[in-house]
Parts: structure tokens; sequence; C-alpha cells
């Protein structure tokens, strides 16, 4: 762990990001990774039991999901019925939850390394056909990733009787056409399918019939570019960074109002003041300023504050759903300083998730405007004092009990991600959002909001 | 089928209940009484857990599962009413409503809509919403005959999985996402669906309207009749509705052996047709060359008269009877004991030229439409069954789609199921035989050990070539082991007409002419002896001059016999012609009597479908005007030639039916009345088929259902009424009873009647050979397309406009061989006579072969056709 006591000065571990970060001007090549160790891990994969993988290394590592679940990998994988193939690996390219980052630059910079994740995970699981669906507004990601898979294809690294072991893999590069529930991995199998993308209902689950009825793994980018490290380090080794259950690291991308917006990976534990505040990593609230709440894993997370409480707490997926039934999620932290207007964040928030609702079940695709709405009038003065406690119980209609994990009424958890917001506000801002309603506050001018000179820098 | 699933205890609601293992969890409650809310399940299509309406609890399971997605398991505990239960269902409805228009009062699915009647039952009452609400344009039409209001449109899809997954036709769909997410078409592949009235029908709110109904009536105004669609021999089950003695809708009802609860289109909106402009209100008759109204004994006593005349001049086979496969049951009983048993004659064929023999219909081992979804192949050689049965068609489909059911093709042409098929056999039109020898050995690898029977669907697949070909082709398929046949006939109820009686060489009840001699002589005093002439037969005699007269019991005969010269002859030749229709056709306006009769919706009954089953027909509204029912005109016309059949109801009717006719041994009136899904043909092989219960509907998913007063929960037994056919009482109604006839055997004791034995088709039959087509002809496929100038079609405004237009396609090189332009028009000409048609090019069409739908355009295949040849080869001359 590198959190001190005392000032924080917490640094980046760099694992996933080492060689994105160490040879800038050709990690994404085929000669810049190779130089770099590239594909040993796989040529050595090759050589043992697939089935030893999972179990042996993934799981042993204690690789959680990276996509926002925070799912055991090696778990996931075992769900896979016996004898039951083909079988596919579809990775999770569609990084839509705002403000995160991080696959971008994966794929972007390091795209063998995650083909390479690709490889020795298909090998693992006994896929011959893996899928990558990739956001499609990453031009730069979609060309580096095509041109690793040539490259990986010409070197001998995918294709037949890759490297002579007998074991056979082709990767399909599929573009995605911009909607966040594409990112959710059963609508993603059917937009895939080149269907409209909505959610199924589970059972059954991916695992069992999933792509075209087939058993398929749905894995995020960073999960599986974390694969060959693993591999190379070997599982239990692996498995001694980070606290508890929440091993490695992860790379989060920081945003809002910090000095030093950007994607940090770190070792998990250290806390979210570490991560806020540290030099070398977020640099502190800008203007010298206050944390009065940050986000901490993703739009779908509720909030935390800038409590010493909230601030001290380890970055550690289990700890932080239990102690403030957060989540760390897509490790997306979004940071506000006391000049935020919450009622505002929540609104954009919620118009955001209103926009993205796939609109297949009622709840979300009525309950998610209707908040979107209310929102809106108590951030530009039109709210009523009872609006808050309306929204309660709409977003308790969506999400009964208003916890996290959360319960549903919907088919997956866009829905009540929108109602994360106004229990956040309900939490921590009753008063100041209750007093707006009564003294028709507005939280910009309307002009100037509308305009999009919002000073949350976040464009419509 | 047999549900060989485990049996396992739940308990729903405090009671225990016994279901099979991964039932959905909405059945098993729904099927012991308990009504879990719903929108988006449907019966008949998969489930989607969309509108989040049917929530509950599980112990032991987190959340709240869906019922409809949800399947049951040994030892489940499920609460359905629930404090937290009661909330999720506030929630939804209350969701569903915040942009919902609530303009109940101006919408067709006020008063009969699920989401007000569940928002009643299970809503929160109030809305706590005072944001503006989602506007759309209002409505917009989705199809010639559909409006989507999108602001009334809960999103549930079953009128998109209808579309997709029941009609195969995936043209509407979803478009936009979230909160504008709406049912969309594509603008380049526009909702020609046969089937989307079926969208409206099972659309839970008032977003999609039917173009005919829009406005037509208020649901409590309206009352229903069950019945069964008689446009084609499919015999689809409806709910038959009117207001104000005006036919308004026909809604489908669900029985599983017949139609799922689906219609097509044109048997639902054919109802139009009943008040067609044209209908013929009084009878007529000819005077000084011009058919001029008159009473009702006066034109019964010149029909009868003129029939007389022709007895006594040349004895009864100078008398013939063409029609009546249109009507009911009774109906064409009587119209059977009329000529057969009054008159003498044998001369009698309810089809139309376009059918297959009597033997062939009667005599092949038959088979039931739910044999197709256990068959272990199906075998399709006849009619595109989406323009010709449509429903049938569906059910195929889905045996084939969602059951797996192989299905073999052996056509001359693409047809609309010609892509599910996993084997084709292509044939020229006409080589049927020779195709016929090929199954076998193509049938093999797709059977593959799959055990049940084979299904032949054996029909006509175009009236350009005459039945002989088929016929040959049913002769070599039933030499194949295990195969049982679903013949594909078309108009309503051919086949009941057929079973009784209505074709040469067969008494009522599928007996010979020499079989039931003994037995009808006991039963009517005297049968025909000698096998008659069919219609082709009939009109080349009364071309010669050999009928003294002619009796056409329905049909346009003109525009339905494939050969338009030779029936025009024969009308044209006949001594007398009686005709007895609903409007004055091309024939009925060269006859010597008209007389009006009644139609479907006016008149109660039973009717027969292509399986044989016997189902109900239910009168709705009273005729306006003085049409008599055919069995009714039989009876007067009867009784007019000295034979007094003393049968008042259509009840007593079936009664003597069950007595006489040996097929129809116990389908009495009792029994016709509580079969809820009919009564196949004989009973003694389909007995635990029968089902005599009522029907039992959930009351809230049929949106038709009346609404009861207190609420949903429960079930409503539906049982509907037979209505007694009442007559208008007329004066020759008196002075028929005043007149004592003489029976000859009092047949209200039929007990003691001769044995007949029923008939099989056991002949060998020694296959023609068809002639050979020469290089330079094209050989005509006639098939049919589901909308064509026929009376349903061209009597019905909201279908009329979709007739396609007349066109001869032919592949793509013909075009270019005759160097013409695609589309451009050429002369066509045949055998009997030459037309000029415009030439389309279609890949799909193989060479060597030219398609035109039969009964397009003023002029058309009729013109072309002679039915003395076996095929119908033409020749393509340009114009310039
Ligand atoms: C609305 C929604 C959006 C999601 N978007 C993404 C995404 O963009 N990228 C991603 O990797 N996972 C996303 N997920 C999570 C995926 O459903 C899935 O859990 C994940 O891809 C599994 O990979 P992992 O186990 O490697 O994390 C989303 C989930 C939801 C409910
Ligand atoms: S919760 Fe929202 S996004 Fe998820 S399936 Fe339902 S409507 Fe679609
Ligand atoms: S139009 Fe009707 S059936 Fe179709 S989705 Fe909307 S509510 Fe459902
Ligand atoms: S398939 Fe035939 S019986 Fe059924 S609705 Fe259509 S026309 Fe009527
Ligand atoms: S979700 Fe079950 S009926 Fe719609």
């Amino acid at each position: 762990m590198t959190s001190v006591i005392g000032a924080p000065n917490a640094t980046e571990t760099r694992i996933v990001t080492k060689r994105l970060r160490d040879r800038p001007e050709d990690s994404w090549t085929l000669d810049g990774f190779t130089q770099s160790g590239g594909y040993e891990a796989f040529r050595a994969a090759l050589k043992l039991d697939p089935e030893a993988i999972g179990a042996e290394q993934v799981a042993a590592a204690g690789l959680r999901g990276r996509g926002g679940a925070g799912f055991p990998t090696g778990t996931k994988w075992s769900f896979l019925p016996k004898d039951s193939y083909p079988r596919y690996l579809v990775v999770n390219g569609d990084e839509g939850e705002p403000s995160t980052f991080k696959d971008r630059m994966l794929i972007e910079n390091d795209p063998h390394q995650l083909i390479e994740g690709i490889a020795i995970s298909s090998y693992a699981i006994g896929c011959n056909l893996a899928f990558i669906y990739v956001r499609g507004e990453f031009a730069l990601g979609f060309e580096r990733l095509e041109a690793a898979r040539r490259d990986a294809h010409a070197a001998g690294f995918l294709g037949a009787n890759i490297l002579g072991s007998g074991f056979d893999l082709d990767i399909v590069i599929h573009r995605a056409a911009g909607a966040y529930i594409c990112g959710e991995e059963t609508a993603l199998l059917s937009s895939l399918e080149g269907d409209r993308g909505m959610p199924r209902i589970r059972p059954p689950f991916p695992a069992v019939a999933g792509l075209y009825a087939k058993p398929t793994i749905v894995n995020n980018v960073e999960t599986l570019s974390t694969v060959p490290h693993i591999m190379r380090m070997g599982g239990a080794e692996y498995a001694k960074l980070g606290v508890n259950k929440s091993t490695g690291t992860r790379i989060f991308s920081l945003s809002g109002h910090v000095n030093r917006p950007g994607n940090y990976e770190v070792e998990l534990g250290i806390t979210f003041r570490d991560l806020i505040e540290s030099p070398e990593l977020g640099g502190g609230v800008r203007n010298g300023g206050k944390v009065k709440f940050f986000i901490p894993g993703g739009a779908s997370s509720q909030w935390l504050t800038g409590s010493d409480e909230h601030l001290d707490a380890p970055l550690d997926m289990d700890y932080v759903q239990q102690t403030f039934g957060v989540m760390l999620g897509s490790g997306a932290v979004m940071v506000y300083d006391e000049t935020t207007n919450p009622a505002l964040v929540a609104w954009r928030l919620a118009k955001f998730f209103a926009h993205e609702s796939c609109g297949k079940c009622t709840p979300c695709r009525e309950g998610t405007g209707w908040i979107e709405k209310v929102l809106y009038r108590i951030s530009h003065g039109y709210g009523r004092p009872q609006d808050l406690d309306l929204l309660l119980d709409v977003g308790d209609n969506i999400s009964p009990g208003l916890n996290a994990p959360f319960s549903q009424t919907t088919i997956c958890p866009l829905g009540p991600s929108a109602v994360s917001p106004v229990v956040s506000l309900h939490k921590f801002f009753r008063e100041e959002v209750i007093a707006m309603c009564q003294n028709n506050d507005r939280a910009l001018d309307v002009t100037a909001s509308d305009s999009g000179a919002s000073d949350l820098g976040a464009g419509e | 089928m047999k549900d060989e699933r485990e049996i396992v205890t739940v308990t729903i609601d405090g009671i225990e209940m016994q279901a099979p293992k991964g039932e959905l969890l909405i059945r098993v409650a729904q099927d012991n009484g308990t009504f879990v809310p719903r929108f988006c399940w449907h019966e008949r299509m998969k489930p989607v857990g969309m509108c989040r309406m049917c929530l509950v609890e599980v112990e032991g399971v987190r959340g709240m599962p869906p019922a409809c997605t949800t399947t049951v398991t040994d030892g489940m505990v499920v609460n359905t009413k629930s404090e937290t239960v009661k909330k999720a269902q506030d929630g939804v409805l209350e969701f569903l409503l915040i942009n919902h228009p609530l303009d109940c009062p101006v919408c067709d699915r006020g008063g009969e809509c699920p989401l007000q009647d569940q928002t009643l039952a299970f809503g929160p009452g109030e809305s706590r919403y005072v944001e503006e609400k989602r506007h759309f344009e209002k409505p917009i039409p989705i199809s010639e005959l559909v409006l989507l209001d999108r602001e009334r449109c809960i999103q549930c899809s079953r009128c998109t999985r209808f579309a997709d997954e029941i009609a195969g036709d995936r043209l509407i769909d979803f478009g936009e996402r979230g909160g504008e997410m709406q049912v969309i078409t594509y603008p380049d592949d526009p909702f020609t669906s046969y089937f989307s009235g079926n969208t409206v029908q099972v659309c839970p709110v008032g977003a999609l309207t039917a173009k005919p109904y829009r406005f037509r009536a208020r649901p409590w105004d309206l009352s229903a009749v069950e019945t069964s669609c008689q446009t084609c021999s499919v015999g689809c089950r409806g709910s038959l509705e009117s207001s104000s003695n005006e036919l308004v809708r026909l809604l489908g009802v669900d029985v599983e052996p017949v139609n799922h609860g689906w219609l097509c289109d044109k048997g639902r909106f054919g109802y139009e047709a009943t008040h067609a402009e044209d209908r013929a209100r009084n009878p007529m008759i000819r005077r000084d060359g011009s058919l001029v109204e008159c009473s009702w004994p006066e034109a019964l006593d010149a029909a009868a008269e003129g029939i007389k005349r022709s007895l006594d001049l040349h004895g009864p086979a100078s008398i013939a009877m063409v029609g009546g496969s249109r009507g009911t049951n009774e109906d064409a009983y009587l119209w059977a004991r009329l000529a057969k048993g009054v008159i003498g004659t044998d001369n009698v064929d309810a089809q139309i030229g376009d059918g297959l023999p009597a033997e062939v219909v009667l005599g092949l081992p038959g088979a039931t439409i739910p044999d197709l979804d256990e068959a272990a192949a199906i075998i399709l050689l006849g009619p595109d069954l989406k323009e010709e049965l449509p429903v049938l068609y569906l059910r195929v489909r889905r045996a084939c789609v969602d059951l797996g059911v192989p299905i073999l093709d052996v056509s001359a042409v693409d047809h609309g199921l010609s892509k599910y098929a996993s084997a084709t056999i292509r044939h020229l039109p006409g080589e049927q035989a020779s195709a016929a020898r090929e199954i076998s050995a193509a049938l093999a690898p797709l059977i593959d050990g799959r055990s049940g029977p084979i299904v032949v669907v054996l029909g006509r697949s175009d009236v350009a070539t005459s039945a002989e070909p088929t016929v040959a082709a049913a002769a070599i398929i039933r030499e194949i082991p295990n195969t049982r046949f679903l013949v594909a006939l078309r108009r309503g109820n051919v086949r009941g007409a057929i079973d009784l009686g209505l074709a040469p060489g067969f008494l009522p009840g599928r007996v010979t002419l020499d079989a039931g001699a003994e037995r009808f002589v006991a039963a009517w005093g005297s049968a025909p002896a000698e096998v008659g002439l069919d219609t082709a037969g009939i009109f080349n005699a009364a071309s010669e001059g050999r009928i003294g007269a002619l009796i056409l019991v329905g049909a346009d005969i003109v525009n339905d016999f494939p050969d338009r010269r030779l029936v025009r002859a024969g009308v044209g030749g006949a001594g007398f012609v009686i005709c007895i229709n609903a409007t004055v056709t091309e024939a009925a306006a060269d006859a010597d009597v008209f007389l009006p009769a009644t139609v479907w919706g006016e008149k109660a009954g039973t009717t027969t479908n292509l399986e044989g089953r016997i189902s109900r027909v239910g009168r709705k509204i009273a005729a306006v005007g003085n049409p008599m029912p055919d069995f009714r005109i039989a009876s007067e016309l009867a009784l007019r030639l000295g034979t007094d059949f003393d049968l008042e109801t259509v009840e007593e009717i079936q009664d003597e039916i069950a007595r006489v006719a040996p097929a129809f041994a116990e389908v009495d009136a009792q029994l016709l009345k509580r079969a809820r899904d009919g009564v196949v043909l004989p009973l003694a092989l389909h007995r635990d088929e029968l089902v005599l219960e009522p029907r039992r509907i959930p009351v809230i998913d049929f949106s038709w259902e009346p609404i009861k007063p207190e609420g949903p929960g429960e079930f409503e037994v539906v049982e509907f009424e037979v209505v007694e056919p009442v007559l208008e009482a007329d004066a020759s109604d008196e002075a028929a009873a005043e007149e004592e006839s003489a029976l000859p055997v009092d047949i209200s004791n039929g007990a003691g009647l001769p044995d007949a034995q029923l008939f099989v088709w056991s002949a060998q039959h020694a296959a023609q050979p068809t002639p050979g087509r020469d290089n330079y002809a094209l050989r005509l496929s006639a098939g049919r397309s589901l909308y064509d100038n026929g009376r349903t079609v061209a009597s019905t405004p909201a279908l009329r406009a979709l007739i396609p237009a007349q066109t001869l396609r032919v592949n793509p090189s013909e075009i270019s061989r005759v160097g013409v332009a695609d589309g451009e028009s050429v002369r066509v000409s045949t055998a009997r006579g030459s037309l000029v048609l415009s030439l389309t090019g279609d890949a799909n069409v193989p060479a060597g072969v030219a398609v035109m739908p039969f009964n397009i355009g003023e002029t058309g295949v009729g013109d072309l056709v002679d039915v003395s040849l076996v095929v119908t080869d033409l020749r393509l001359e340009t114009l310039r």
C-alpha cells in the first residue's frame, strides 16, 4: 500500500498501464508490444492445462470485473456449462458510463495487451471466436484495434493452430452505434446479433445462453487486459496486491473539480482522499477548494461527501458497498467542489439516464423521464417543497428500498441508476434542496446553463 | 399434445396447487383462478417481461420477479397480493399513465380497455404527475388497415412480437428509445401483413385501431355471438359483434386446435360485405326479358315450376345444382336432400371446377390441424397457404419455426412457405405426379428418426392446371407409410358441402350412391342411382342444351369457375336458371328466378373446416329486406315439389343429419352446442379430442370481453348463445303449413335405418401423362391472391383497395427473350383466347413458367383457361 498517514502522497502502481506510460511513442504497435514482453504470457499459457488458468490463476488472483459489477471473473468463467460448444468470449468495450475513460485509453494505447488477454482467456474457456464490441465513437481505438488484430494474425498469435499449439482463435471487432444501454451485457449481445439493444430477461444467463444462444462470457476491456499480468505474475502473487477481496490495481478515471483529472492506476485500498489529493494523482481540488461531494463509481452510484468519513474510506469494493451503500462501479470518480449545486448535478445525471433508457420496461422508461422533469424544475427554480419526497417515492417504485445493491422493478440496473442522484440529494442535501424549492432559487442562470456554459463542464 | 412434464407443488397466496414443472407462473396462477395483472404477456407469444405489471414475490428470491417470465419449481411459495407487490403494481400503473393521454371518451378501447380495467383493479387511483405529457401526432397509419396512436401506446411489444413471431412479417418494430420509444414501420417496407388486424386485437390499449371499426361503436353497445369464419375453410373461431343491427367487428377466439385466436385480415374485415350496397333484398322473376322484384311465393312457385317442367319433360338428370360451398351444413344438407332425394338428380357439385374430386377429398386418410404440430414432416403440395388459407399458413409456419417440423415443399413456383422448407421439389405445373415420385427419397433425410405422422397439405396449386395431376400425385403419396392428408380446399364450407352430399356420386355422410342407396331410400324415399356430372360436366351438358333447369347456389360462377367461356355457354344454354345469391351476379342477371339469400352473420348453423371439424356459426343480425336462409329456400322448393321436410329449426336439421348421414352419427344438435372446439368427423375416430366444457377466458386479457362489475381476479365462463334463426313470417310459410305433404318414410324415427359404409378411396389411379411443353410456350400457374375480385373483398371497402394490380410474372430471361421492357404490355395467347397483359420479370419464377393470380382484373386467367385441358400453355407476342 502506498498511502501514508499525513498529507496524502499516494502514487500509481502501473501494471496494466505500464507499457502505455513507458512507451508513449509505440505502445500500440506489435513491435512496441513484443519488445516489452508482449505475448509471452500467452505463449506460456498455451503450454498449460486450459482449465487450470481459470481456476488456479484468474480465480486465485481474485480478479473481479472492471466493467461495473465487480463480479469475480474466475467464478463467471466456471458457470460455462460443460461440453457445450461453441462458446464465445465477448469483450465489452462500449465504455458508456459518464466520465469513465479508462477502456478507451487501453484500447487506443495498448490494443495488443487486450488481444493477449482475450487470447489467454479464450484458451482458458475453450473459445475459438471472440468478439470485441467497441464504442462507436472510439475511431482511433477501432483503427488501432483492427491494425493490432491484423498484425497479431500475421505474426501467428491469432488464427489457426496458434504457435503450433493446436488452438485456433479469431476475433471479430464490432463498432457500436452509440447507446449507453449497449454496455449492459445482454443488450450488448442483442446489439451484436444485429437486433435492437435491449437487455434480455435472465435466466438464462449469458454463460449458459448468450450470443446466438450459445454459452458466452462477457468481460470488460480492463478485466481482460489484466489477465496477461496475472499469468506473468502468477495468480497468488497478484492477489497480494490490493485489499481484502479487492485485489490488484484498478484504473480510476478521475474528473471534475480536481487539479489533475485523468486516469490513474492505483493499488486498491488507498483512500479516496489519496486519490483526490495526492500530488501525483488528483492533486487536490481546484482553486484550493474543498470537496463538497463526489461520485465514487460512475454516474450510477450513489454519492459520498467531502466528510472525513467518506474521504478516508478505502477503495475497497465491498467496504464502500457495505458501509455507505455506494459502489466503485466503473471506477469513475467525479469530484465536485463547494461551488456546485447538487440539484443541478442530479438533474444532469437524471437527464442522461432518461435519454439512455432503452425503453423496454415501464418503470425505467417512464420513471427516468419523470425524475428528469422534476429535477429540472427543482434545479431551475420551479421546485415545490414536496417534490423531493415525491421523487423518493417514484424512485422507490423503480428501486424498492432505495438501496445499493439495487433491488429493482426493472430488467436491468439502468432504471435504478437514475434513482441514485435522488437518494443522494435526500441523504446529504435535503435542506438545501427544500430551501431552493421554497425560495424558487435557480441553480444557475438558466440561459447560461442552456447555452452549455455550465461550470460542471458537462455538455448536454 | 400430451404433457409429460413432472408435476410440482406450488403455493400461491397461501393456496397449494399442482402444476407441471417449468410452466410459467402467470399461467399456473391463472389456471388456478388467480389473476396476475399483465400487459405484455400474451398466451401465444414468448414472454418478454417488459411491462413489469406482473411482478410478484417469490420466497427465497431477491426482488420481485415477473410472473410471466418465472417458471414454477417444486415447493415454490408465491405472493401476488403482498403490500410490496401492491406498491409495485401501483407504481407500474402510475408510470404507464403519466404519459398516457387519457382520451378514453374518444378511444375505441374505452370501456373494454385492459389499461382502464387494471388501473381500476390494481392501480393507485390518483396520479402525482404534474409535468407535461409526451406528445405525438395522432394517429398515423401504419398500414392500409391499421392506425397507430403513439400517445396511447404502452410499449408492450405485443404488436411487434405478433408480427415477428407469429406472422413472420417483421415489418413493425420499435424505434427510438426511452420515453420516445415508439412503434415504427420501415419506410421501404410497409406493414403489408395479411394478419395486421391481429395487432389491433392484441393491443392492450387503443393505440392500434382498425380502419373499418374506428369510431363505429362503443363497447357497451356491442353484443357478441361466437361464430366461425367462413371466408376460407380454416374456419377460424371468432366473436362476431354488432351494434344497432350492424356487424361492426370480428375478433379471434383462441381455439387450440384451430386458430389460436388469430384471424387473417380478409376474414376479420370481410363482414363488411354483409352490408354491401348491392345486397339483393327481394326475390325476382324474369318478366318480358328482365328481372323484376316479386313476392316470395311468386318466385318460389316459378322456380318450382321450372324444375318440375324439366323433370317432367327430360327426367331428373336434366336438372343440375352448382354451388353451396359457402353456406352452413344445414343449408348444404337440405340442398342435397332437395336435389338427390326430391328431384332425384346427382348432377350436383358444390365445387366450382377449382377443387378436387370428392373421392379424393373424402377418401384420403385425414389429418387434423394439430397433427401439424407433432408431424414427423409436412409435405406441401398445393395452394399457397398464405394466399388461400392464411391462418393455416400461420400454423404450418409455427410447426416449422417453433416446433422444428421439417417441410418438404413440392411446388411449381415459390410461395409463402417456400422459404421455410428444408427441401424443395420443383416441378412444371402439371408434373405433380412425377414430382410425387421423388418425395420418398427427399423425405428420408428430413424425417431422420422423427416420429409422428407425415402430414400432407394437398390441393390444387393453381386453376390453370386441371385436378388430374394432383389426383395422380395423391395416389402416389398415399402409398408412403404414415401419411395423413389435410385437403386444402378453399371455400368456407366446401368440406361440409361435400360431406353432406353436394358432390356427384355421394350422399350425405361420406357414402357413395351405391353404399348409401338402401339407407337413403329408406330415409328419403328415393336417391339417385346414376353418378352425375361435376361442375364442368354440368356446364358442358348445359351448353349442349341437355340441362333443363340449372340451380346456382351462391357463388359468382362466371368469375369463380376457371373457364369463363364454358360457364357463360353453360348458363346461356340451360333451359331455366334459378339463382340463389346475396347479390345479383353476372350469372344471376341471366337467371329466370332470383332468390335472395341471407349470408354469414345473418343465420345460425354449423360449418365444417378443411379438417372435417364442425363448429358453430352464429347469427348476429337480422337481414335487411327479405332474404331467406338457404335451408329455408330449399325446404320451400321441396314443399312445392311435393316433399315436406318438416324441419323448422337448425337444430332439427342437425338432428336429422345425425340420424341419417353415416359419418355424422351422434353429432346431433346437443353435441354441437356443447363441443367447445367443434367436432371432428367421424366422431368414432376423434372422440378423445372432444372438449365438452364452456370456454374459460380470464376477464381482462381479452379486451373485447364484457367487463365484470366485480372486477378482475376471476374468470368468466363465456357461453356463447347460438341464436335461433328468426324468419320474418311471410305468406309462403303459411301457405306451406297448410299444404299437407306425404312423407315417404317417417325419418323422425330414424332408428333402424340400413347401415351404409363410409367411403375409402381405394381405387388404383392410373395417372394420365401430362402433355409436354414446347420451348416457345410458357406454362401458366394461376394461383390465388388473398385479395381478389371475389365477393368478400370486392364488397369490403377496407379490402378492395388491396387487390394487387394484374400482371403476368415471368423469369427475367423470358422478358429479354420476347424483347420487351419490364412492365411492358404483351399479347398473351392460349388455346382458349388471348389477352393483353403487362409482363413483370421476377427472378423467383422458374424459366418456362408464367405466374398470374386467378380472378384479378376485368379479364384474366378465366379467359385463358380451357378446363378440358390438363395444363394451360401460353405464348407471348410483342405489340410492336
Ligand atoms: C446500463 C449498464 C451499462 C453498462 N455499461 C458497461 C460498459 O460500458 N462497459 C462495461 O465493461 N460494462 C458495462 N456494464 C456492465 C456489464 O453489464 C457487465 O457486467 C460487464 O461488461 C462484465 O464484465 P466484467 O465482469 O469484466 O466487469 C454496464 C451495465 C449496465 C447495467
Ligand atoms: S431498466 Fe431501463 S434500460 Fe434497463 S431494460 Fe429497463 S428500460 Fe431498458
Ligand atoms: S401499439 Fe399497442 S400492442 Fe403495440 S406496443 Fe403499443 S400498446 Fe403494445
Ligand atoms: S384464415 Fe380463413 S377462416 Fe381464418 S380468418 Fe382467414 S379467411 Fe377466415
Ligand atoms: S412483465 Fe409480465 S406481463 Fe409484462
